[in-house]
């Protein structure tokens, strides 16, 4: 056990501590203008595909020097590391590890020159949890395939320049082995985008139809009903929580200083015994999370599978997230009713909790994966 | 960065773990706990034996000079399988000799200690159960180059199994005249009391000191600067009763898991419904960050002087909470059975009323990490 770094890696810390004074950022929240030359920043350094191969284009870092580079940034408030989080997180590597030459070539760089942004369409209006059930058809025509059906909850889908997508090609298939991923450009004739609004009035998602939507046979990725293999492993490109850890590091900050600025019962509820032991009750949660992430780092690193350790992770990061917005709005007392970054902030959070696999689905997981429990 | 335990820990844990499965299933546990000596002498001397007692003192002294790395696999196990024994408070009082102690009183005391022939324990708390220098109010009155100790020590990890006892005491009024003393079991003016406690496997007691005569040659350190001394003692206290909470929790989740695979009602595994099974997972999670803060904690005590307190607090706050769910959903999900003498789930729970509270429960650490935080 050791957790100390190596001095290569301590002079990678030092490289990105002065990428980040020369291009944090001044604004919070940034501008428009300033997020361009953010991305535009990390593009020129080869940091947007920070852990891909460098054969397709990335930079090649390691586990370690990635946990480093998202906690420095985390660290320091940096706006995300690209605006294509969902592209460079999970559609770049399951392009990289099942695409075809030709589709790397196409998508790989623009993907780290951050011209493009990805959506992503598993769930429907039918489907959510139980995602394998997805029903959205493509039924094979000549060298195309003709897509009808309909995806929701569609983050960025009114930003995006391509959608990766979940279709059923074998309706008579067993659930897992009629599914195929598709590449999709989001201007083919028949797609329709229509905003959702959300509960925080932030338009983010929308749902997606699809009305005969023909599409190349050299849009698949992968085999024909090797779909959910293309998901699975996708999914477990999914965070690990430690660049979440510093996130939330930075929140229980803005809490104290909440608990310092607001008063309760006349007194400052930083006096509070009770909010103070809520706040270090935090404290100890969001080390557990760092250090859950490290530890799963290190299994990673010895060539161990990666498990079932997110599903840890993301029910620790739920409960946080409940606690804390929760101490942030009885801190507010009679302001709670007001509208304002920390009110907005308690409905926004909910987001996080359920997108990605609800917290009952993290339970099932770990009881049925991990314990052995019978499955539902 | 490396968050994983090595091989030979990995060996280490393979070999605490046959030794305590083969001698001491819960079965014997129960016998064990039932006897009024409260711990097998025979396995003692085996541990002494196998080396698992010097697990961390140094070599010169007839230790293994490993690290508390090491120490929390040891003590994972112990947790684990409920072992009853004074292993813990040995293991802290010689960790306390080898910080305070000079090099006459180590080649005196710690060899016994390493070979199992002398337990030991560390006696700190009064009547008012006070984790601070103010708690420390036994008096001490010089007397030639020695001093007379008179008072009551309570809440004494393991009193009655003693042959040797860490006695702290105050010689002044300011807040840090504290000294340390070792007295040996049989020194006139020493009496111990048992206190009967919940968990069978872990006894406590308390210490009266009637006008006990003490030499220099067995205060450890200078008297009137004990403190700080005091103060890692309590650290590693609160280290080590995490690490075994880490162990007792998975004792009783495994025990738990297989209850709900085996018990059945409305025809199917209880252990199908939801309401069974996320509580479980839920202990699952809090298992896992406890590892992480437990095994961050022991590198720190290992490594890291300044992130000892923050790391150990982190952790015995945390695993406080954690025990102490994890004994009640326990006995839940277990229904009436739960309730009974005869299953071993009711052990746990009293494992976590023995756990919580010692070297402070979540409360004493989270106004802790407060004040480092500075909020
Ligand atoms: C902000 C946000 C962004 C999102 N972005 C995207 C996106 O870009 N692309 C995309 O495809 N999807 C996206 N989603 C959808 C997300 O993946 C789903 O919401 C999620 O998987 C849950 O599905 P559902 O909403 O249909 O809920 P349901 O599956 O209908 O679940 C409803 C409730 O029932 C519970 N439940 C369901 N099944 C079980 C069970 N077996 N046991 C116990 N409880 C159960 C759930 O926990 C939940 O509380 C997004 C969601 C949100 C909130």
């Amino acid at each position: 056990m050791d957790f100390h770094f190596t001095k290569a890696e301590e002079a990678f810390r030092a490289e990105v501590r002065s990428f980040l004074d020369a291009n944090l950022p001044a604004s919070d929240p940034p501008t428009e203008a300033e997020l361009r030359a953010w991305n535009h920043a990390l593009g020129e350094k080869g940091w947007l595909g920070f852990h891909w191969p460098k054969e397709h284009g990335g930079y090649g870092g390691t586990l370690i020097e990635q946990f480093i580079l998202k906690e420095e940034c985390s660290a320091r408030r940096a706006p995300p590391l690209g605006s294509d989080f969902m592209g460079l997180t999970w559609v770049g590597p399951s392009i990289i590890m099942h695409g075809t030459e030709a589709q790397q070539q196409k998508f790989l760089p623009e993907l780290l020159a951050g011209d493009s942004v990805w959506c992503t369409g598993y769930s429907e209006p039918d489907i959510g949890s139980d995602l394998a059930g997805l029903q959205c058809r493509a039924t094979r025509d000549g060298d195309e395939y003709v897509i009808n059906g309909s995806k929701i909850w569609t983050t960025l889908a009114h930003k995006a320049k391509y959608i990766f997508m979940m279709v059923r090609t074998d309706p008579g298939a067993s659930k897992y082995k009629g599914i195929t991923c598709l590449l999709v450009s989001m201007d083919r004739p028949g797609i329709e985008v229509r905003p959702i609004p959300a509960l925080t009035g932030v338009h983010s998602f929308n749902q997606v139809f699809f009305n005969d939507v023909r599409v190349p046979v050299d849009s698949r990725l992968g085999e024909e009903g090797q779909g959910w293999m293309v998901v699975v492993r996708a999914l477990a490109n999914e965070r690990s929580g430690i660049s979440e850890a510093t996130e939330k590091l930075r929140h229980l900050d803005d809490l104290i200083a909440l608990a310092r600025e607001t008063r309760r019962g006349g007194r400052p509820a930083s006096e509070d015994a009770a909010v103070r032991r809520a706040l270090a009750g935090f404290q100890a949660k969001i080390s557990a999370m760092r250090l859950n992430g490290m530890r799963y780092l290190t299994k990673q690193l010895r060539g161990e599978p990666a498990g079932t350790e997110t599903s840890v992770n993301k029910l620790v990061r739920g409960q946080l997230e409940h606690e804390m917005w929760n101490l942030s709005n009885a801190l507010l007392g009679s302001s709670a009713q007001h509208e304002g970054k920390w009110q907005t902030g308690s409905l926004g959070y909910h987001g996080t909790v359920i997108g990605g696999g609800t917290p009952n689905i993290q339970r099932n997981i770990i009881s049925e994966r991990i314990l052995g429990l019978p499955k539902d | 960065m490396n968050f994983g335990f090595s091989e030979e820990q990995d060996l280490l844990r393979d070999q605490v773990r046959k030794f305590l499965d083969r001698n001491c299933p819960l079965d014997r546990v129960r016998e064990i706990a039932a006897t009024p000596e409260g711990y097998s002498p025979d396995h003692w001397k085996l541990l002494g034996e196998l080396g698992f007692l010097g697990l961390i003192l140094p070599e010169e002294y007839g230790g293994a000079g490993l690290g508390w790395t090491d120490l929390v696999v040891l003590l994972e196990e112990t947790g684990r399988s409920l072992f009853p024994s004074p292993l813990l408070s040995t293991v802290l009082a010689g960790a306390l000799l080898s910080d305070a102690g000079d090099a006459a009183q180590k080649s005196r005391w710690l060899p016994g200690l390493a070979a199992g022939t002398t337990v030991a324990t560390v006696a700190l708390l009064e009547a008012d159960d006070l984790l601070a220098a103010e708690g420390v109010q036994l008096r001490a009155v010089a007397d030639g180059s020695g001093f007379v100790l008179n008072g009551e020590k309570c809440f004494v990890v393991d009193a009655d199994f003693a042959d040797l006892y860490v006695v702290a005491f105050r010689s002044g009024d300011a807040p840090d005249d504290l000294g340390l003393a070792v007295i040996e079991r049989d020194t006139p003016g020493l009496s111990v009391v048992p206190t009967p406690t919940l968990d069978r496997t872990k006894r406590v007691g308390s210490l009266r000191l009637d006008g006990v005569r003490i030499g220099s040659d067995a205060l450890l350190g200078r008297v009137g600067s004990a403190w700080p001394a005091i103060a890692a003692h309590l650290d590693r206290g609160a280290a080590a009763v995490t690490a075994e909470a880490v162990g007792t929790i998975e004792g009783v989740l495994d025990l738990t898991v297989q209850f709900a695979k085996d018990r059945v009602q409305f025809g199917q595994p209880i252990g199908h419904f939801q309401g069974v099974k996320h509580p479980l997972a839920e202990i699952y999670v809090d298992l896992e960050s406890l590892k992480s803060l437990t095994y961050y904690a022991a590198w720190a005590l290992d490594e890291s002087p300044d992130h000892v307190a923050l790391a150990v607090s982190e952790a015995k706050a945390f695993g406080a909470q954690a025990i102490t769910r994890a004994g009640i959903d326990a006995i839940q999900l277990h229904g009436a059975v739960g309730y009974t003498a005869e299953y071993d789930v009711q052990l746990y729970l009293k494992r976590s009323k023995w756990s919580r509270p010692l070297f402070g429960d979540e409360d004493y650490h989270y106004d802790r990490i407060a004040r480092l935080g500075g909020y």
